[in-house]
């Protein structure tokens, strides 16, 4: 039995080394290596003035007025997506909850936002908006350039956000209300609560770990928003989100010292954030799996 | 009860037209950008929904345009072997999580759950750094390496919930009724195990067609330019023309791919999609 066990033991670690190791080269080890590079002065175009300077990249960063207002940006769009989101994710989910005719086809054409390139998603709501080759001007009888001002740069690059995420959220939240049983929700109905109390008391309760997830994961994925503004705006009208600063100092501008300090601290952000979730919620993924 | 009846009436109603809005919301954008690719250089500024006239002209352009085709082949080849890859090591992994006792299984679903939070643009600065550095850098492999990085979580999670449903036994039944080991796994585990591993394919296919943030940092040419990186630096054919029409033609042509998938495997992507949040 031992013998058996300790072979077992033996191949499942095996089995599993490839697929940790993939996960652990490319995260793990870069991460050392910013945290590492955001010690020193190093400039990509000047790369003989490296120097260490302990954590000045870090001094510098945060006492700039650009990485702040990046940082009020990405919650500004943060918060004004998701939870716009959790509120339309909830009626699309009830939505195909509730139809039995057109059900496949809301979930089909929910598939699509979600499955669309970021990218292309952006550059449409963009063309769609632009004062000269759009339609929505039009539509609304405006006149306005979107793009060119910054809360309505916000408005069009949320908005965005909540068109191309709102159906992950949706069809998380549309499993989460088949979970729900029917005859708790009967039952309620015969002692006489109505449909906002058995939403409020047996349903929302009932949803709570699949709400948590839903919100966690997008939570994340809209702080590291880069894609829709880096095509939208690029950062102009004071618009720039914390990634989108990362990028621009790491690449742009290759100066890798004080774009591993931002790095890092927006690693320590999402860290911060995730555990906020877990804490808050209560989510335990890892035992639920255990099962 | 008639009440009752009028009640329930109203209620499909109700429900009826929050689908067909849900649908047209869904669907505008796309629609816009297939209305855009098909206007005439001259209409594009029209500032109408629909095209007056239909005209090929944009996907003309944009299939001679070099750059596009070499994109195209790039994001095919690069998506395509990332698939491979991380489901390939995604099966091993779920499978020894699931079938095998061993110390660690949740220390490795854990680490799978924290890389899927990590922020990627944390890392493009060393990875720029290294990928010069060992000759990685606007490469194939470049690209490939961070996402069956960033994908394997996907993997190993889809996988190893799928997996967990699989009456494994049924192979041991297979080999006493005298099919050998081999034969056993063809036959009874493997077209068990096939949708589990569609489902992570289809879906881990879907982030690497779709990734801009390292496609723009780690590389700088065609060599290993993909669609979304070409898409936001298309320059179109003369350098006076705005490329509208180009970027939405292009824009049509690698959302086809993904449309079609949706059309066909929509069951599974949602299985997959919910597989991690709900599943126990």
């Amino acid at each position: 039995m031992s013998r058996r066990g300790s072979a077992e033991r033996r191949l499942g670690l095996l089995l599993c080394a490839p697929a940790v190791i993939a996960m652990l080269l490319v995260t793990a080890y870069p991460m050392l290596y910013a945290l590492w590079l955001s010690l020193f002065r190093y400039d990509l175009r000047f790369p003989d003035e490296r120097l260490f300077i302990g954590i000045d990249n870090y001094l510098s960063v945060l006492s700039s007025a650009v990485w702040w207002q990046a940082m009020f940006n990405t919650l500004v769009i943060t918060v004004g997506s998701v939870s716009l989101e959790l509120v339309l994710g909830f009626l699309f989910a009830l939505v195909m909850h509730r139809t039995l005719i057109g059900r496949r086809w809301v979930r089909t054409s929910l598939l699509v936002p979600y499955g669309i390139i970021t990218v292309v998603a952006a550059m449409s709501w963009r063309f769609a908006f632009d004062p000269t080759t759009g339609f929505v001007n039009g539509l609304l009888g405006l006149e306005g350039a979107w793009l060119t001002e910054r809360w309505s740069a916000f408005f069009v690059i949320i908005q965005t956000e909540i068109w191309k995420t709102t159906p992950f959220m949706a069809l998380l939240l549309l499993a989460g209300l088949t979970l729900v049983p029917e005859d708790l929700l009967h039952a309620a109905r015969v002692d006489g609560a109505n449909a906002r109390q058995r939403f409020l008391r047996v349903t929302l309760p009932l949803m709570r770990p699949v709400i948590g997830v839903a919100l966690l994961f997008r939570t994340l994925d809209a702080f590291r928003i880069f894609d829709t503004v880096f095509i939208q705006t690029r950062g102009a009208q004071g618009t720039d989100t914390v990634s989108l600063i990362g990028y621009n100092a790491l690449i742009t501008r290759l100066n890798l010292g004080l774009g591993s300090a931002v790095s890092v601290l927006i690693f320590v952000c999402v860290l911060a954030i995730a555990l906020l979730y877990i804490k808050g919620f209560g989510i335990d993924l890892t035992r639920r799996r255990e099962q | 009860m008639a009440g009752g009846a009028d009640h329930g009436r109203t209620e499909r109603w109700v429900w009826g037209a929050g689908s067909v809005v849900v649908i047209v919301y869904a669907l505008i954008p796309v629609a816009w950008i297939l209305s855009l690719s098909l206007k005439r250089s001259a209409d594009l500024g029209d500032n109408r929904f629909f095209p007056q006239l239909v005209s090929l002209e944009h996907y003309a352009a944009v299939f001679q345009d070099p750059q596009f085709s070499a994109a195209l082949w790039n994001s095919i080849g690069i998506a395509g072997i990332s698939t491979l890859a991380a489901v390939l090591l995604g099966m091993l992994a779920a499978y020894a999580i699931v079938r095998l006792e061993f110390p660690g299984r949740r220390l490795i679903l854990a680490a799978a759950l924290s890389i899927a939070m990590f922020p990627p643009v944390s890392i493009i600065g060393p990875l720029f750094n290294i990928w010069r550095t060992v000759g990685l850098y606007d490469t194939w492999a470049g690209l490939i390496l961070p996402y069956i990085t960033f994908t394997l979580p996907l993997a190993i999670w889809i996988l190893s919930a799928f997996f967990r449903e699989i009456p494994w036994d049924l192979d041991k039944a297979a080999r006493v009724d005298g099919a050998t080991p081999l034969k056993a796994f063809v036959f009874v585990i493997a077209p068990l195990a096939a949708p589990a591993v569609f489902t992570a394919a289809i879906l881990v296919f879907m982030f690497a067609w779709n990734d801009f943030l390292f496609a723009i940092s780690l590389t700088s040419t065609n060599d290993a330019r993909t669609v979304p990186a070409a898409i936001a630096f298309f320059t179109g054919s003369s350098r006076f023309q705005q490329p509208t029409g180009a970027i939405a033609a292009a824009s049509v042509v690698v959302t086809l791919p993904i449309i079609i998938m949706v059309l066909i495997f929509q069951r599974r992507i949602v299985a997959g999609l919910t597989a991690g949040a709900v599943k126990g």
